[in-house]
């Protein structure tokens, strides 16, 4: 469905200087499954998605959208594909009937055709009974759902989400992640970004990570782990009066063989081992007495964290 | 322009799809903007052209030709209000398509292409005008200043060049700002002055001979005077085909350099 291969994309800053956002990446997304782009802000999921929504033109490298090149095809692209970008783009001015029309009728659709749409579609997200309310007068959560329902309207071979679900409570992202896994089990193909772990392990089939434009590892959810972490992860915390005035850098070494890895973070160790029990058993028994433990099992999280760092980016 | 740019040509009908669109957008607003565009022309010619020029006395040699100050007044004040329809349609309206709700990023995901956008947004401008102009020339039609009915025809369709000359460089300056707060600035020194100075109200040749000079360069006299021209029936050919030049050039100007300019703004 969309192959890309040596991509990149870069443009000039306000200074004037060339910002390179994406520098060389290598995608293949195949029929029917849900891809992810995972990364840190900056990391280059947004452009490389304008790329890919055939909007953005290439700087270098080759993509292929659906089979078609986006430079040449772009709007027979674009027939065929549904976006739900990352900030809303709805008519506030407008009823939420009125905006799925008006979008409908953007892709050529018939007048008749895209009536019958909207009305499946407002059923889908559950938003019938808002059907005339004015988008302005709508929550963060049936907003997303709307544009959700609009990407929807040109019934896309693909559909692409830049983080469909970041500022929403709860309750409206398991909404939004259940109305995506039923288009996921009627054979949309799925690909987003998203910086929450547990969306991307929810929704994925494969995913990618980026980090500063490149992609630093691939692979399910599950392989990602695998990979990259151990099966399970000790987390110790110790008091500030124990006998190394709670220096954790100073506990580090003593650990170091009860584990693959040890991270040492300002307010605890964390093991990475295949048996964290067993590992606090150990630390215990060296008489190195944690005030508080936790043993559980890696998450994607702690993959991103490793791979991208835990600095903060702004 | 990059490849992508290159490639979404304006292709008509696919930009007559947002017919819909800006029918919906009109619907909304028409019942507050029907009114008004009935009321304040009325109230324009009865104010400067029957009330104002009363006090005037009417010589055609000072007048540009007009038998009275409401003849030569109520030409004037359509073209004027042809330009100001413009500026209130294009400046914030089509900042907050970029910008506030950002509905253009909406459509250029779609089929739709940067040059479509800014072909269907100036087509409902022009739509607006034609529907301000024609409701001002209908209401001066009682008070018995046009000279034939195919120079009011003529006067009308000039009313729509005026419209695209203004809205499609307006346009490109909007897609050009990064916000808002230049608009006081076109509305205070630009509208404004010309609204005030450019020979709808009183002949520029009144003016100091500077000032003369620039209120012929500026746009709106060559729309009043085409305009006045054809609804009191004394055309002068080579100055109205000066006139129309001088429009239609900045319009084909302004809309080409509106389309790239917007291109810049959401793509690039």
């Amino acid at each position: 469905m969309i192959e890309a291969s040596g991509l990149t994309k870069s443009f000039a800053s306000r200074s004037g200087a060339v910002v390179e956002a994406v520098r060389g990446i290598d995608v293949a997304v195949r029929r029917g499954e849900a891809f992810g782009f995972l990364g840190p802000n900056g990391a280059g999921k947004s452009s490389t998605m304008r790329m890919v929504a055939a909007v953005s033109p290439v700087s270098g490298g080759t993509l292929r959208i659906l089979g078609m090149d986006p430079a040449v095809d772009g709007p027979k692209i674009r027939a065929r594909i549904g976006v739900c970008p990352q900030e809303d783009t709805l008519d506030t001015e407008l009823n939420v009937r009125d905006n799925l029309y008006i979008y409908g009728r953007y892709f050529g659709l018939p007048r008749a055709e895209v009536r019958g749409r909207v009305e499946e579609l407002l059923e889908f997200v559950q938003l019938t009974d808002k059907a005339s309310a004015k988008v302005d007068d709508l929550s963060g959560g049936m907003k997303r759902r709307l544009t959700i329902a609009r990407s929807l309207i040109n019934r896309p071979d693909v559909l692409l989400l830049d983080e469909p679900t970041t500022g929403l409570d709860p309750q409206a992202r398991h909404v939004v992640w259940d109305r995506l896994f039923r288009l996921k089990q009627q054979g949309v193909t799925l690909v987003l970004t998203t910086h929450y772990m547990d969306e991307a392990e929810q929704l994925c089939d494969r995913l990618v990570v980026m980090d500063k434009g490149l992609i630093v590892a691939e692979g399910s959810p599950l392989e990602l782990i695998r990979t990259w972490s151990t099966r399970e992860v000790a987390e110790l915390r110790f008091a500030p009066t124990h006998e190394h005035g709670g220096d954790l850098a100073a506990i580090a070494p003593k650990v170091a063989d009860l584990a693959e890895r040890v991270e040492v973070l300002p307010d605890r160790l964390l093991l990475y081992s295949a048996d964290g029990e067993e590992a606090i058993a150990q630390v215990h028994e060296r008489g190195l007495d944690p005030v508080a433990t936790l043993v559980r099992r890696s998450t994607l999280e702690d993959v991103f964290l490793r791979l991208t760092g835990r600095t903060l980016v702004d | 322009m990059g490849p992508a740019g290159s490639t979404t040509r304006l292709d008509v009908r696919r930009a007559a799809r947002m017919t819909d669109y800006w029918w919906v957008a009109y619907r909304r607003t028409w019942r507050g903007s029907a009114i008004s565009s009935f009321v304040v022309p009325l109230l324009y010619i009865l104010a400067m052209g029957v009330l104002l020029g009363g006090f005037i006395k009417g010589d055609p040699d000072q007048l540009e030709g007009a038998t009275s100050y409401l003849s030569f007044v109520a030409p004037g004040m359509v073209a004027a209000q042809s330009m100001t329809t413009v500026f209130g349609e294009v400046t914030y309206p089509v900042m907050g398509m970029i910008k506030w709700n950002r509905s253009y990023y909406g459509m250029i995901a779609t089929p739709l292409g940067v040059p479509d956008i800014v072909f269907a947004h100036l087509g409902f401008v022009v739509f607006r005008v034609a529907l301000v102009s024609g409701v001002f020339l209908a209401v001066m039609a009682p008070f018995g200043v046009f000279s034939s009915v195919p120079g009011v025809l003529l006067a009308f369709l000039v009313q729509l060049l005026i419209g695209l000359a203004f809205a499609a460089p307006l346009y490109a300056l909007t897609a050009a700002l990064k916000n808002e707060s230049g608009f006081a600035l076109v509305f205070r020194l630009g509208m404004i002055p010309m609204f005030l100075f450019s020979g709808a109200f009183f002949p520029v040749s009144n003016l100091d001979r500077w000032m003369e000079v620039l209120a012929r360069f500026t746009p709106l006299w060559h729309g009043v005077d085409l305009t006045r021209m054809l609804v009191l029936g004394r055309v002068d050919a080579s100055l109205a085909l000066v006139h129309v030049a001088y429009l239609g050039g900045l319009a084909v100007a302004g809309w080409l350099l509106a389309t790239r300019l917007l291109h810049r703004r959401l793509i690039d």
